[in-house]
């Protein structure tokens, strides 16, 4: 756990603040002229909470991103043109990050936002960027942002959503007539988790034999587990995220529950089952949006990791880490079809890419911008059975997530 | 504001009379030259977006100074009225359509309800009671703001309102430009303030002080100790009901966050990092705060630290904050 | 709703009360004595839950966390009371709070950079694992250990409090300090003392709530809002009240989980501010504090 941290103060970091300080003062002398605009290089920021729970997240993924960033500028970058990732840490607070966003689109005048690991910060930056049709590839996992309300030209939702990991689990958990019982957190995520599990539930024909909603941020579980046993439930679906699914977790095991039901997450957290531990997670299923194991059968998976490997002293890439690397690639893949910075025209072409990165093939939806993607569906691993320490799960199933695992067009509320 | 300590810092060794020559032109003037300071932090500081925030805070602070520094009552809940009017401002534009100037009335309007009503609730307590009784409502307000998600937006914070023009005496006025933004905020920041020190030089501020020397002493002259306390409250509620609604319109979503004590921690911390025994130390506080903090935290991770710190020296061997040190050494 | 599932509820709930009290202890003897209110309060917990994975890594055993770490974090208290806490006395009441507030990020922002930012490991010691049947349906051991050390605690408690010289100081202190000094008491001393027993209780609660707890540097946050809230109901400074806040609140909670399970943290600040509206002294204070 230190040595991870003793790495993040990579050159390139330093170099990107040292920068920052350099831009101050040529921001105050004068706007960039437009002419400029062909051999300015592409500016990238990259909001992120480095600050807070989910500083060991971040910092992947700030390290996925430069990866993507040092490949494009390596290969040549776009005719000369090179990419540059501006950091900035979010604190994991909306308010901050609507701020941050502001100052990298007016101060700094990138051409496109990508990051937020939060829903809260997610749609803070996205109302942001709306507001200024400025390009965003969001890396969050939310179903909000999938909706018209909230929706955008300008962004773009590279990470998955809970609604696909929701149905990708539970496909590979839930059999017909078994009955599951739910713990999900009292907010929109958790609601989110919640309604995706029961849709998947109805279809595959098992019953719900109960659903408790717990306070966001609740440090103990222990009042709510009794009625849950009582529920007898074969499957315990436990909807909530981060420190939350940590606690709860750690107290249903406490509470002899997984002698009793098996323990099923949307998703699974590389950093969060180091911090916890392993017998704690084992036997837990959950969904991810990638698992360094993917290397085994997915060559692209390979190669990122390989790249990773290389940059980072062996260091492999996690699943949020990830999202740095496939947000970043897919902009900058747009941004080559392109053939330049111009919005529309990188809209255009983010709308009909392929790609495929790190874990098989992807590709923006028309209506709501979702990447399409595969989930994978994950099982924590038994101390004993792991061959290394970074070997954590067992990779269940590979869901290749097409139309179908996604809410239709017209159910997210865009004109047919 | 910047213009002041300098000088009078420099002229340190210089005689007593042109310190104080200096210092009393100074605050003659303090007005129009706060304006003028204010008017240059755009290209100041390292962005706008950070400069319209300094407003904003620096109107919270102050307005929040009223009750803490001038009243005496430490509140650990003002996040409430700073949320309250952020909401509200939000709200009635997501909700009802209003007009820009009508829904920040509107968030004014409720901040000073909900301050009167919070006000009414823990204005008898004191002491340490004070704070916890206000820390106990702010949390309500927060749970409340979190459960009421249809309202709200929940978790994921009130979305929807962005403000992108916006019409002052027929004029109109583009409010994604930072620099047209940053005015419009600066307009409604000067009126704060002066409002403020009008409501200091009144007889009531006098008695709000004298509250806070000795409370039984203003009681055996005869004021009504109670009502006053209530109304330095209810005041204190609506300037920094204003501030949350500016902030809303600034950033056009009200983060959950914004209803959360460490919101309350954030504004004791930078009226005493600048202050609270003066007028513009709140504001110096909350400009200091947010400086610091931008450009700590793109230095480390770690900024936490570093605030933290320099927190606990200021407590233990500047407990005059910033501004009022400066002051002080005009004094000596 | 069967009469079992009541009866496991108010059973949950009332351990839950007892974790609640060995969260708040430290915090109470501190605020009672001392007249501090311990921003730093939830830092520190922390603080003594990572010193607890420090020692256990070491020595490879929970019962040496458990004995070690308090101590080790004591000492800290008391150096933070020589270095940090002293000076404030002839000051407002302000000044400790805001210090104290100060401190609490440098606590964990120091804890992030030792351990990181994400949380650590730290198993139930494996005597205690398991479950017990109790009639009304099955209860962790570990949950019942715990109740039985807080008791243990207490019990030492009063008996120093009630049954000796030093505890008849240190009550006397807290009612009049004017007049101990006057006597020739040495009241920093005192303080000293208290505030480093006060944190030893609150890393003592942080090792123990470790293996219920997800050991992570923001784990204490909720830790001070919880000490709070059974703190203010009990009575500031009343360690009986703390008892009898914590399980009355660990009740109120567990019933709250059973009826409408969202409101269950909500009910906490509600019962609060309740109290603090009709008896703003708490249950078990003394009027006029």
């Amino acid at each position: 756990m230190k040595g991870k941290h003793d790495k993040f103060k990579s050159p390139t970091r330093r170099q990107v603040i040292g920068g920052i300080g350099m831009g101050t003062a040529t921001a105050l002398l004068g706007m960039p002229l437009v002419a400029r605009a062909q051999s300015e290089p592409i500016r990238i920021g990259f909001p992120t909470p480095l600050t807070g729970p989910f500083g060991a997240e971040a910092r992947d993924q700030v390290k996925s991103a430069e990866l993507a960033v040092k490949q494009f500028n390596d290969a040549g970058g776009l005719g000369g043109r090179k990419a540059e990732l501006l950091v900035r840490d979010d604190k994991l607070n909306a308010g901050e990050a609507a701020t941050r966003t502001l100052e990298l689109i007016e101060k700094d005048k990138v051409h496109a936002v990508v990051g937020a690991l939060s829903s809260a910060v997610q749609l803070a930056v996205n109302q942001v960027t709306r507001a200024r049709s400025t390009l965003y590839i969001s890396i969050s996992q939310s179903d909000t942002i999938n909706e018209v309300k909230d929706w955008s030209r300008y962004t773009f939702h590279e990470a998955l959503n809970p609604h696909m990991t929701t149905a990708a689990v539970a496909k590979h958990t839930f059999k017909k007539g078994m009955k599951i019982a739910y713990l999900a957190a009292d907010y929109a995520y958790g609601h989110e988790m919640l309604r995706g599990f029961k849709r998947a539930q109805a279809a595959i024909g098992a019953a719900s034999v109960g659903e408790i909603l717990h306070p966001l941020g609740a440090p103990d579980y222990s009042t709510f587990l009794p009625r849950i046993s009582a529920m007898k439930p074969d499957i315990l679906c436990i909807c909530n995220f981060g420190r939350d699914q940590a606690n709860s977790i750690k107290q249903a095991v406490e509470f002899g529950m997984k002698q009793q039901m098996k323990i099923v997450v949307p998703v699974l957290l590389h950093n969060q089952r180091l911090a916890v531990g392993p017998e704690v997670f084992e036997g837990v299923v959950g969904g991810a949006n990638y698992y360094w194991g993917l290397e085994e059968t997915i060559p692209s998976a390979k190669a990122f990791n390989n790249a990773f490997r290389a940059a980072n002293n062996g260091a492999i890439p996690t699943d949020y880490g990830a999202y740095g690397y496939t947000g970043v690639k897919s902009l900058l893949q747009a941004i080559t079809a392109a053939g330049g910075t111009e919005t529309d025209k990188v809209v255009a072409a983010l709308e009909g890419l392929k790609y495929d990165v790190a874990k098989g093939p992807q590709s923006y939806r028309k209506c709501d911008h979702q990447s399409i993607q595969s989930v994978l569906v994950l099982e924590s691993k038994k101390k004993a059975d792991m061959k290394s320490d970074v070997d954590l799960f067992r990779v269940v199933a590979t869901e290749q997530s097409g139309e179908a695992m996604l809410r239709t067009c017209a159910e997210l509320g865009f004109p047919a | 504001m910047t213009i002041q300590p300098i000088d009078s810092t420099s002229s340190a060794k210089r005689p007593r009379l042109a310190i104080d020559g200096l210092m009393r032109t100074a605050s003659a003037w303090r007005m129009p030259l706060t304006v003028l300071v204010l008017c240059t932090l755009p290209w100041v500081l390292p962005s706008k977006a950070l400069a319209v925030n300094v407003l904003i805070y620096g109107t919270f602070a102050v307005g929040y100074n009223l009750l803490f520094g001038y009243t005496g009552l430490l509140s650990f809940g003002h996040a409430a009225f700073f949320g309250g009017g952020a909401y509200l401002t939000g709200m009635s534009i997501v909700h009802f359509g209003f007009a820009w100037y009508t829904a920040l009335s509107t968030g004014i309007l409720g901040a000073l309800l909900l301050s009167l009503v919070m006000g009414v609730l823990s204005i008898r307590t004191r002491g340490i009671y004070f704070s916890m009784v206000t820390l106990a409502l702010a949390q309500l307000a927060y749970y409340t703001a979190l459960q009421a998600s249809s309202w709200t937006g929940g978790e994921n914070g009130l979305r929807g309102f962005t403000v992108s023009k916006i019409d002052v005496l027929s004029l109109q006025i583009d409010f994604l430009n930072p620099l047209h933004k940053y005015y419009v905020v600066l307009l409604f920041t000067a009126l704060a303030l002066w409002l403020v020190s009008r409501v200091l030089k009144s007889s009531f501020g006098a008695v709000i002080e004298a509250i806070r020397e000795n409370e039984v002493r203003a009681r055996a002259c005869g004021y009504n100790v109670e009502r006053t306390k209530l109304l330095s409250f209810v005041l204190s509620g609506g300037i920094c009901g204003l501030a949350g609604g500016l902030s809303a319109l600034h950033l056009a979503i009200v983060p959950l966050d914004t209803l959360h004590y460490h919101t309350s921690g954030l504004v004791v911390m930078m009226t005493l990092l600048g202050g609270m025994g003066s007028f513009f130390g709140p504001f110096v506080g909350a400009l200091a705060f947010l400086v610091m903090e931008d450009v700590l935290s793109l230095w480390t991770s770690h900024w936490q630290l570093f605030v933290g710190a320099i927190f606990i020296l200021f407590v233990l061997f500047l407990p005059k904050g910033i501004w009022g040190t400066i002051m002080g050494l005009g004094d000596r | 709703m069967d009469l079992q599932l009541i009866a496991m509820q108010l059973l949950s709930g009332a351990v839950l009360g007892a974790v609640l009290v060995m969260t708040a202890l430290g915090f109470t003897i501190i605020f009672g004595m001392l007249g501090v209110v311990n921003f730093a309060h939830g830092a520190l917990f922390m603080v003594g839950a990572y010193a607890g994975v420090a020692v256990a890594m070491q020595t490879g055993s929970f019962w040496w966390a458990l004995l070690v770490a308090p101590i080790a974090v004591g000492a800290i208290g008391l150096l933070i009371e020589r270095l940090l806490i002293r000076p404030l006395y002839s000051r407002p009441p302000d000044d400790p709070i805001l210090l104290t507030f100060g401190l609490g990020y440098v606590l964990v922002e120091g804890v992030r950079i030792v351990f990181g930012n994400d949380g650590i490991p730290f198993s139930t010691p494996s005597a205690l694992v398991g479950v017990v049947n109790l009639g009304i349906g099955y209860f962790p051991i570990y949950r019942l250990f715990v109740i039985g050390v807080v008791a243990f605690i207490l019990l030492l408690l009063w008996l120093g409090l009630e049954k000796t010289r030093f505890g008849l100081i240190v009550r006397a202190g807290a009612r009049d300090p004017q007049i101990m000094r006057v006597l020739g008491v040495d009241m920093r001393r005192l303080w000293f003392l208290v505030f480093g027993l006060g944190i030893g209780l609150t890393a003592l609660g942080g090792v123990l709530a470790a293996p219920m707890r997800n050991v992570s540097p923001e784990m204490g946050t909720i830790v001070l809002a919880e000490a709070f809230v059974v703190t203010v109901i009990g009575g500031l400074g009343s360690i009986a009240g703390a008892v009898v806040a914590g399980i009355l609140v660990g009740l109120v909670v567990s019933m709250t989980s059973l009826f409408a399970p969202e409101m269950a943290t909500i009910s906490m600040f509600a019962l609060m501010a309740l109290v603090l509206l009709i008896r703003p002294q708490g249950l078990f204070g003394r009027a006029g504090v």
